[in-house]
């Protein structure tokens, strides 16, 4: 009788193991697979956004910036926009469009010097620093630099917590 | 015997339908389940139309930024009753949520979450947190502005949560920038991943159901007591009715009117009409969820700067909390409304705060008005000289988004229609040029001409009966 007992005791744990080892194999691949995107080394290349003549100077533009490796299937998300600010001959700004508060896209109106968001009335100065409203801090800005006569930022082009 | 009769005795006696599964549902319920009880299968009914509907959807929706757009026009203008399947979709979701909602309140009313179905609670309190977790990753599936813009704003909100915020966004939107792989993952989500939770939870959910049968409409003076409650209940049994069809004929009555009326306003409305297709160079956009979120929308917009992380990430928490404690608390005793005051105030609360929450999200006056161009005429054309002038600068510095004259503008900040009747020539200079309360200082973004011609069209707005 103890025999059985120790056997059918054995027989449980075994069989309960075994699944538990059946879900390792076949969880652990597949839950890699679906954290992938923490698991990808950060891309960081330089993007072109244009010519540094095509920019006015004292006036700020709207650029379509492309990913530099986007997805075959990305369509119109391949690009990201940004507001490049050319301050002097040499010196540009560029900010992400998303507002520092929740994220929608910030307009820059030129009469008014001010850049205004529409979801919740944030307002920025020229310079990106917060003139009124919700936003807790200035608007994102991108790494940049000036490269054969062309005007570079530095990727991800997404806002980050870490983003100057 | 005939032919057919003897093929049913066959099949029947390998499927063992009349043996196994008649008698559950057949099962015996207590005398008095009523129409308050059809909520529960309402919203069962209004999940399968989901799914029907949305494989339907599959069938041709590509789930790639390149194609989402295009294919959901092609459903809704080209493909026979493609438009009619999208709109039973799309009034099916609010029909979804509004019964699992009244179902919610309903058993929580008739005390059917006390001892001993709380388990069933807490497996509803999970099939409400999915339902709406489905609702939202569905909006984001038509790929409109409203829905990419969307996104960032949740990978805004994500972002918040302290030390791994930065992870959880990546991962929210499967990379650093909302591209391709963020459409795909959501569409898994919404198509694999959380029905299957659904389905598991419904399982169990029905499981316990049968287990423990339907609740007894509650009396008063009848408190809940484990220790006689189950015999109490199967001696109620023994004068009840057969579920199928004494009490389910209900059931499907009012889930036939469900499917009716939003088959009908699938027909009559119609699904919504696309947005522009997601564009991030379009900068043009002021994204909303759809009405069910509204509450939670303007809930945010209204709370005060300091404490918005703490509500954006807290308020969720707190609810689910909340939520799962409710059958412990008060888990036996009075199920009669009558007898529990606290509970029907708190629902007539809870229903009344998200009503007017809602309705606050639809006028939105915290946000500023981006489309108006002008000042009404009959505000401008009495005007001349500075005054005149004066009305352009309101338009051009961009007041004319917050500020209000004679109904034309935003509601962001005070109403200018009267304002020279409020504010001196000094006090509006002042103002003007340091900003305050949300308004951006403009004494570096004006002129000393253009202040002047401002102050004095601002100084002229006065009440005339």
């Amino acid at each position: 009788m103890n025999d059985e007992i120790t056997r059918r005791r054995l027989l449980n744990n075994l069989s309960l193991g075994l699944s538990g080892l059946a879900g390792l194999v076949l969880g652990v691949p597949v839950v890699a697979y679906l954290l992938s995107p923490l698991l990808r080394p950060e891309q960081r290349d330089w993007i072109d956004v244009g010519p540094v003549d095509s920019f006015p100077q004292g006036r700020t533009v709207l650029r379509a910036v492309a990913d530099p490796s986007p997805l075959p299937w990305a369509g119109q998300t391949a690009q990201t926009a940004a507001w490049v600010r050319r301050t002097a001959e040499q010196e540009f700004t560029v900010f992400a469009v998303n507002c520092t508060h929740l994220g929608c896209p910030v307009d820059w109106k030129p009469d008014a010097n001010l850049f205004l968001c529409p979801c919740h009335g944030g307002v920025y100065y020229s310079d990106g620093t917060v003139a009124g409203g919700p936003p807790p801090r200035p608007l994102f800005r991108y790494a940049t630099r000036i490269q054969d006569g062309k005007l570079q930022v530095q990727s991800p082009l997404f806002l980050q917590s870490g983003q100057t | 015997m005939s032919m057919w009769k003897r093929i049913w005795r066959w099949a029947d006696d390998e499927l063992g339908f009349s043996e196994t599964i008649l008698p559950i549902i057949q099962h015996p319920v207590p005398r008095g389940v009523n129409w308050w009880y059809v909520f529960g299968s309402a919203t069962l009914v209004a999940f399968l139309v989901q799914v029907i509907t949305g494989v339907a959807l599959a069938f041709t929706y590509v789930p790639a930024p390149n194609s989402a757009y295009d294919t959901i026009q092609f459903i809704s203008e080209r493909a026979v009753l493609g438009n009619l399947v999208r709109g039973i979709h799309y009034f099916g979701s609010s029909a979804m949520v509004i019964l699992i909602g009244i179902h919610a309140i309903q058993v929580f009313l008739f005390g059917a979450h006390k001892w001993p179905r709380q388990f069933n609670w807490l497996s509803g309190v999970l099939l409400l947190g999915l339902t709406l977790t489905m609702a939202f990753t569905g909006q984001l599936l038509r790929w409109d502005q409203d829905g990419y813009w969307t996104v960032a704003v949740l990978a805004s909100m994500v972002d918040r949560v302290p030390i791994v915020g930065h992870w959880l966004t990546q991962l929210a939107v499967a990379g650093q920038t909302i591209g391709g792989a963020t459409l795909t993952r959501f569409f898994a989500t919404h198509v694999f991943l959380l029905p299957a939770l659904i389905f598991a939870l419904i399982g169990v959910h029905l499981y316990l159901v049968i287990r423990h049968g339907i609740s007894e409409p509650p009396q008063p003076g009848v408190p809940v007591d484990p220790a006689t409650y189950r015999q109490r209940y199967h001696e109620l049994l023994k004068h009840g009715e057969p579920f199928w069809p004494d009490a389910a004929w209900k059931d499907v009555v009012f889930a036939l009117a469900v499917g009716a009326c939003v088959v009908a306003l699938a027909v009559v409305i119609g699904a919504p009409a696309l947005g522009r297709p997601a564009d991030p160079t379009i900068i043009q956009a002021d994204p909303h969820p759809d009405w069910y979120f509204l509450w939670l929308f303007a809930l945010l917009a209204l709370s005060p700067p300091a404490l918005e992380s703490v509500i954006i990430l807290g308020f969720p928490v707190l609810l689910g909390v909340v939520l799962f404690l409710v059958p412990f608390l008060g888990a036996t005793g009075e199920r009669a409304p009558s007898r529990r005051p606290w509970a029907v105030g708190g629902v007539a609360l809870v229903v009344f705060t998200i009503g007017v929450l809602i309705a606050a999200g639809y006028a939105a006056p915290w946000s500023p008005d981006t489309q108006a161009q002008a000042l009404p005429a009959d505000v401008t054309q009495s005007l001349s000289g500075d005054a005149a002038r004066g009305a352009q600068v309101f338009v051009d510095k961009g007041c004319i988004a917050c500020h209000r004259i004679a109904g034309t503008g935003g509601r962001r900040g005070p109403d200018l229609t009267y304002v020279g009747d409020r504010l001196s020539r000094d006090q509006l200079t002042i103002r003007i040029i340091n900003g305050g309360n949300n308004m951006p200082a403009y004494g570096g973004n004006v002129t000393s001409d253009q202040l002047s011609a401002l102050v004095t069209f601002l100084q002229q707005r006065r009440y005339q009966p």
